[in-house]
This record gives structure tokens, sequence and C-alpha cells, in this order.
């Protein structure tokens, strides 16, 4: 029986209120990649804070292997504290214990890596705030590769970020798993995520769970999405997330968007 | 002007002044190298409720005879601990827990300051006096200085970590309510060693103002709790010299010398931020 790293048996969290997510049941192995989709309130997020262990599963039971590196939706770093990109790429060794300590020899050769994982090692001496949005993800990023974990969890790590950026960091998603490592990431790409292994849907409840081309159907599409799904002319699907930045749009991939529909941004 | 010079050196030239002189260094190291966590942590608010909530346990050592900074270290602390646990709900937050845990000390504290058997001297717990200050009081600050100094040291990459990215340094496995609630306990020893010398009322400008004075002009957190040292040292040290030369109150004036440094400070053009590097153009061809 192959070992599995990640596992959710009837999840579901709360947060104080009415349920945030139910009925989420899934499993991963060493090397596998999921995509979680799911419109903006769909559990996308909650679900990562469970797996991460920041919040207690009102039902049902999560397991990961070991601390979860765990890299929360961008722009949430203050862009005025005094910290350079290797500072915050070194913050990961933090998850190694020993934070009385001042960082040894080998976590900073560690984040120094991850800064050229992510293609920044030029920028290691550069202000975290002077970054661009996309290099300032890309060095979170690095944070979390630092931590060495063995399941990533990685909430919405594309969005608004730019090409170069993207395409990085959608590379370091196949190294990953190449080392054996679970990597979870959370999107609002629904083309981006036939690329994964597996697939999970959420709104406020698991939709469907399984491999792309078994599971993105319009069936579960609009039930994941609802009025937030859009219909291009060649007959794919798009999703608005307008509850993130108005007028964002994300196509599934490049070429013809819908008529009207806002101009691609990626 | 050459009297007046020569009066600036008048602290030196008595016991007097110069334990005025070395309790305002020993303050200055202490509540300058906290405040740049302070206002990382935006705990300003906070400190100054602290400060505020240091009264009862300061009317309470008074009442029974033990030092007063012990009684205002006891007060401060109950407050941060109410603070810092009422705190820990998102649902409350940081400024209403502070709001009602400081409230609930003044109460107690009015109550106390009412009795007959109240302090008479109140008024040098609001503004203090580093003239009255003992070797006692000297040993004290300095003790404060060494255990705050270790603490800083130990707790340094926990508190950036979380000042920087608090969502971000709980995934790395860091517990930012316990590191907010370390500070927090910094920020009340220091609160409680500087009544004496600044009172409850103006200890406040030794936690706020090196920060101001410094932000804009370190490259990193380290760089910015040691600049705010030097500062708060630097314009603690003014402030005595200036209320020697000018004969006007001690603390006051130190706590206006901090203040003029956070205004000097801040109005200096601060660093320029550090651009990402070019990166060498690809050979054309």
């Amino acid at each position: 029986m192959s070992e599995t790293v990640v596992e959710a048996d009837g999840l579901g969290a709360a947060y104080g209120g009415p349920p945030a997510l139910s009925g989420v049941s899934f499993s991963l192995k060493p090397g596998q990649t999921l995509c979680v989709l799911g419109p903006n309130g769909g559990g996308k997020t909650t679900l990562f804070r469970v797996l991460a262990g920041d919040l207690e599963a009102q039902t049902g039971t999560a397991r990961v292997d070991g601390r979860p590196a765990h890299l929360p939706q961008a722009e949430r770093p203050r862009l005025d504290f005094p910290v350079s990109a290797f500072d915050v790429a070194l913050m990961g060794s933090l998850a190694h214990g020993r934070w009385w300590l001042p960082p040894r020899g080998h976590e900073r050769a560690a984040a120094r890596r991850a800064l050229k994982r992510v293609g920044l090692e030029a920028s290691e001496h550069d202000r975290f705030g002077s970054l661009s949005g996309g290099q300032r993800q890309r060095v979170l990023l690095a944070r979390a590769l630092v931590q060495d974990a063995r399941v990533l969890l990685l909430d919405e790590p594309l969005a608004g970020v730019d090409p170069a950026s993207a395409e990085r960091i959608t590379a370091l998603f196949a190294e990953l798993r190449a080392e054996g490592r679970a990597v979870l990431v959370s999107t609002h790409d629904v083309d981006s995520a036939r690329g994964f292994d597996r697939v999970l849907c959420l709104n406020r409840r698991q939709v469907a769970f399984g491999a792309p081309a078994e599971t993105l159907g319009s069936d579960v599409l609009e039930a994941t999405y609802g009025a937030e799904i859009v219909m291009l002319d060649d007959g794919r699907r798009a999703v608005t997330v307008q509850h993130h930045a108005p007028g964002e749009f994300h196509p599934p991939a490049a070429g013809r968007a819908a008529p009207g529909a806002p101009p691609d941004h990626r | 002007m050459i009297d007046f010079l020569d009066a600036l050196l008048d602290p030196l030239r008595s016991g007097l002044g110069r334990r005025a002189l070395g309790e305002v260094a020993l303050l200055g190291a202490l509540g300058g190298g906290l405040s740049f966590w302070v206002t990382s942590y935006r705990l300003s608010y906070a400190a100054e409720s602290l400060a505020h909530g240091l009264l009862p346990g300061a009317v309470v050592a008074a009442l029974v005879g033990v030092p007063v900074a012990a009684g205002a270290g006891a007060g401060v602390l109950l407050a941060a601990l109410l603070v810092a646990a009422a705190a820990r709900d998102e649902r409350i937050g940081v400024e209403a827990a502070t709001a009602v845990a400081v409230s609930g000390l003044l109460g107690l504290g009015a109550l106390l300051a009412l009795a007959p058997a109240s302090p008479q001297r109140l008024e040098e717990l609001l503004f203090g006096d580093p003239l009255s200050v003992t070797g006692a009081d000297l040993a004290l600050a300095g003790a404060a200085v060494v255990a705050a100094g270790a603490a800083l040291t130990a707790l340094h990459r926990p508190l950036a970590a979380v000042a920087f990215d608090r969502e971000g340094a709980r995934a790395a496995g860091l517990q930012p309510a316990l590191v907010s609630a370390a500070l927090l306990a910094l920020v009340a020893l220091s609160l409680a060693v500087a009544v004496r010398g600044l009172g409850n009322l103006l200890a406040l400008a030794v936690l706020v103002g090196p920060a101001v004075a410094v932000r804009g002009h370190v490259r990193t957190p380290a760089g910015a709790v040691i600049g705010g040292a030097v500062v708060a040292v630097v314009a603690g040290l003014a402030g005595v010299a200036l209320s020697f030369a000018l004969s006007v109150a001690t603390g006051a004036s130190v706590a206006l010398a901090l203040c003029a440094a956070a205004v000097a400070g801040a109005s200096l053009p601060a660093l320029r931020p550090q651009r990402p590097r070019a990166r060498p153009a690809a050979p054309a061809g």
C-alpha cells in the first residue's frame, strides 16, 4: 500500500459560525500535485488553514505528514519592514526550531539556494518592499522552500504575479513533484488545473475530487463557481474573480476571450 | 553663551546630576532598544495604556511600603497579561482588549488612591523625577537593561518574522500570540523601571520617540534597535543637561528631548530603498 502524506476524511471547519467548509475527503501521495479550485469564500484558504494546523477541524479528520510549508495569500507581509529578500527567505529556517540562536551556516546556504531556485539570487540584498509583486511572491515561496517540508500548501501563489514570475513558479511545481513532495495549490485558473495530478473543487463543501480529465466537466465547474463561471465562444470556461480585484479576469488560455469580456491581463 | 554651555555640564558636577544622567542613559538603552518593536507591532497605544495601568500598582506599592518600581511592575505586568489574554480572541482585538484591561485597573487604582492612606506625592508617579533616583534605582535599571537585552537578542528572529508577516510566521511554526505577549512583558518591564525617572505619563516618550526618529534611516531590524537605543540615550542625556541649564523639570525635559529627536529624525530624508539591480543586457544578435 502506498503511503499518503495528506489525508482528509469528512473534513469540515468553521470560524465560530456556520460551516465555512464541509464534507472534504481526499488523499495525496508523495510526488503528487493537487489543484484546489473554488470561488472566493469557497473554502480554499480554510482548507489550507486546517491542513497547516492554524484552524481546528469542526468535523472529520485531517492528517499531514510533518509540518507543512504554508504560503499564505500574498500581500499580507509589511512592505515597510526593513528586511532583504535574503532575510525573508531565511525566516523559513525558523521552522527547524532553535529560534533563539542566530541562523547557522547551512541555514543561510539553504536560503541562498531557495532564492536561486526562484530566480532571485541576484536580488538577495534588495529590500523586500522594493521588489515587484511577482518577485515578492517568489521570495515568499523561497521562504517556504527553506522549510524543507514534504508537503507544501500554496494559497493562490500565481495571483497578481507577472508572467515571468508565474512561469518560474509553475516550473517549480514540477521540480517539487520530482523531489517527491506533495504540492497543494489553490487557484482560479481552471485551465492550469489540467496540469496537476489531482483537482479538488470546493464551494463551501467538496464538489468533486479526482484526476482533472475526469473531474473538470461542465456540471462540476458550474456547481463549483455558479454565477462566476463564464462560457467562452469556443466552448471553454473562464472564471471571473471580482471579489479579489474588480475587472480581473482569468481565461483558461491565452487567445480568444468571450465577446465583451475584459482583456486578458496575464 | 559660554555660561549656558557651561551650565550644560552641571549634571556632571554633582552626585545627584550624575545619577540622573545614569538613570536616563539606562532608560534610553532599555526603552530605545524596545521602541522599534513597539512601533512595528503597532503597540504604541497599548504601551500608553499599560503606562497608565501601572498607576494603581504603584499606589498599592506606596501603601504597603515596597519599592514603587515593584508595584508598578506588578500592575503593568497584570495589565499586559490581561491584554495578551483578551487579544488572543480575534473577535476582541488588541485595542478593545487594552481598553477593557486598563479601564479595570484604573478603576481599581482610583479606589485605592482615594483611600485615606494614599501617597501624598502622587505627582512624582505621574511625571517622574530623575533627580530623586537612588543607587538602588540605578542598579534596578541596570539589571533591567541586561535582562531585556538578553531577551531581545534571543527573540530577535521571532520578533522580526512575526512583525513582517504574522501569517507567514505562524506557517513557519512560531506562535505569534506568544511572541507578542513576550514583547508586551518587556514593555511592561521597561515601563515599571521608567516610572521612577519619567513617570507614567511621560515614560511612553522613550518607547515610541526613538523608533520614529530612526525608522526611515535603517536597513535592518537590528539597525533600528541599536539606532533607537543610541538616539534615546543621546536625547535623554541632552534632556538632563538642558534641564540643568534652563532650570526646568528634568523628567519633562527628557521627554521633550525624545520627542524633538523623533520630529528631527522623521523630518530628515529617508534612505532611498534599494532597487532591484539591473541585469546585464543580453548581447545583441
